[in-house]
């Protein structure tokens, strides 16, 4: 299993041809409190880049983006009920969806660890 | 918060830029500042710990001022529709600073601070103060002075325990003071002006002082178990809540006192006489009515309607959102609105279009969460 990060702080865990997906630590910390997650229903086609789901703080909504295209196989519905986990548990319990990847050319270019904390080092 | 700064230079530091720093904040630019967002506890527990107990703000980005001369009263009337000579000094009045159309270029708190020569103090807001200190200049006569006062602080201390606190440093202030009064006192060496007014809805007091004296404030505040510091996060949730109004967000150049709900600021005895920028215009507002209204929505669920959001009565669009967020008290979203008149009835059901959804709207009369100021007279 690796794990990749995007600049627009997605995380995505791949395992084989699926993937587990939510966005970072350092996007929750961003963020503040959550106060509502919207995250895509299995069998929803995304693509590389595109919307997959909404986070909402008390201050702004901001989209959540696919690291790459794929069909969503599983979304964890705690979250509509429990947004906070996000905060608590962004890399772990608080994972967004899971999805069966289309292509995977599309993870080259992906950072890995230490290449998206020298990202987020520099972003300060 | 959708504010972005209107300047390309690094933002101006607040004279408790290090100290917010010191406690954790995470800063942002607002109102060409860097300002505490948030402190380590977040902005759900700040609003939280604002509503229980008290909350300490940095608000020293707002424009502070003085219009001062014998003629100063008349003066401010041309510019304000407030009834100013009959403003006795240590009263508070929220105005409006109004074009010549009866838009609002900036919503004010005016206080009659005269001791000898006739003087009042103007708080305005932070992201328009340098416009409207150069519209007062162009419009007050020479003689009356007008002042601004870039040296000084303004610290917020908001929530039912404030007034307990705020006692313990100047003694029998919570008692001196009711809702929309002001006074001064010395902290040790230092002149503090306070004023009995704030941004939450709760009890509380706004503190104004020299900015190299704030810290020692802040200090001293922070001494007291009851007090947190709290960041613009949760004060943009706290007023929202309260329903109070937000200059560039729900209020406008475009938007007049009648449509905006604010009437109650165009005082009896100037409705009579006018003489005030746009009078005929709000004047004829006030007789017929305004074709919006600005209106408060509680929805349902978790997602939230925010500023742009169009409003729809089934399929007709009747409005637009011009605040909006979730309300941490109340645990569901809720949204300030100018809504056609036709539906702004309290419990009329519209809707609020999020991202191509319509979540059902209600229609209530702000504020959200009951307002809980210290009038004198009630207990």
């Amino acid at each position: 299993m690796a794990r990749y990060f995007t600049t627009e702080h997605e995380w995505i865990e791949v395992d084989g041809d699926s993937a587990t997906i939510g966005i970072t630590d350092h996007a929750q910390s961003q963020l503040g409190d959550l106060v509502f997650v919207e995250v895509p229903a299995a069998g929803t086609e995304l693509l590389k880049g595109k919307e997959a789901g909404v986070v909402e703080s008390v201050k702004a909504a901001s989209d959540v983006y696919s690291p790459v295209s794929g069909t969503v196989t599983e979304s964890n519905g705690t979250l509509e009920e429990d947004p906070s986990l996000v905060n608590s548990d962004a890399e772990g319990e608080g994972w967004f969806f899971r999805l069966t990847i289309a292509d995977p050319a599309e993870l080259d270019g992906l950072m890995d660890d230490a290449a998206y904390k020298e990202y987020v080092a520099g972003l300060d | 918060m959708t504010d972005r700064p209107t300047i390309d230079h690094p933002p101006a530091t607040l004279p408790l830029d290090a100290w917010h720093r010191a406690a954790g904040a995470r800063m942002v630019p607002f109102a060409g500042y860097a300002m505490p967002i948030q402190y380590p506890d977040g902005i759900i527990a700040e609003h939280e710990w604002t509503r229980s107990h008290a909350g300490l703000f940095d608000v020293s980005h707002m424009g502070q001022l003085t219009v001062s001369g014998a003629g100063a009263a008349a003066a401010l009337e041309a510019l304000l529709p407030a009834d100013l000579q009959a403003l006795a000094p240590g009263r508070m009045r929220y105005s409006l600073l109004l074009n010549d159309k009866g838009g609002v270029i900036d919503d004010l708190i005016v206080t009659n601070i005269t001791e000898g020569e006739p003087t009042y103090f103007l708080v305005v807001n932070g992201a328009t103060k340098v416009g409207d200190i150069a519209h007062l200049q162009a419009r007050l006569p020479a003689e009356v002075a007008l002042t601004p006062l870039p040296d000084l602080a303004l610290l917020a201390l908001q929530g039912p325990e404030a007034a307990l606190v705020l006692d313990r440093l100047f003694p029998g202030i919570a008692t001196e003071l009711g809702f929309m009064e002001a006074t001064s006192r010395m902290l040790g060496e230092v002149p503090v002006r306070i004023f009995r007014s704030g941004y939450t809805g709760e009890d509380g007091f706004e503190l104004s002082l020299p900015a190299v004296d704030a810290v020692t404030l802040a200090d001293r505040l922070m001494a007291e178990d009851e007090v947190r510091p709290i960041g613009l996060g949760a004060r943009d949730s706290l007023r929202l809540e309260a329903g109070l109004p937000l200059y560039g967000h729900d209020l406008d150049t475009e938007t007049d006192p009648v449509m905006a709900g604010l009437a109650f600021a165009i005082t009896k005895a100037r409705r009579a006489d006018g003489g005030f920028p746009g009078a005929a215009r709000i004047t004829a507002l006030l007789r017929d009515g305004a074709p919006m209204r600005r209106v408060g929505l509680v929805l349902e669920g978790r997602m939230a309607a925010r500023e742009g959001s169009l409003v729809f009565a089934g399929e007709e669009q009747v409005g637009r959102v011009t605040s909006g967020g979730f309300s941490p008290t109340l645990g569901h979203p809720i949204a300030l609105a100018f809504v056609d008149t036709a539906h702004i009835a309290p419990g009329t059901a519209l809707f609020a279009e999020v991202r191509g959804k319509r979540l059902p709207a209600t229609v209530v009369r702000p504020p959200f969460v009951p307002h809980r100021y210290h009038r004198k007279g009630e207990a």
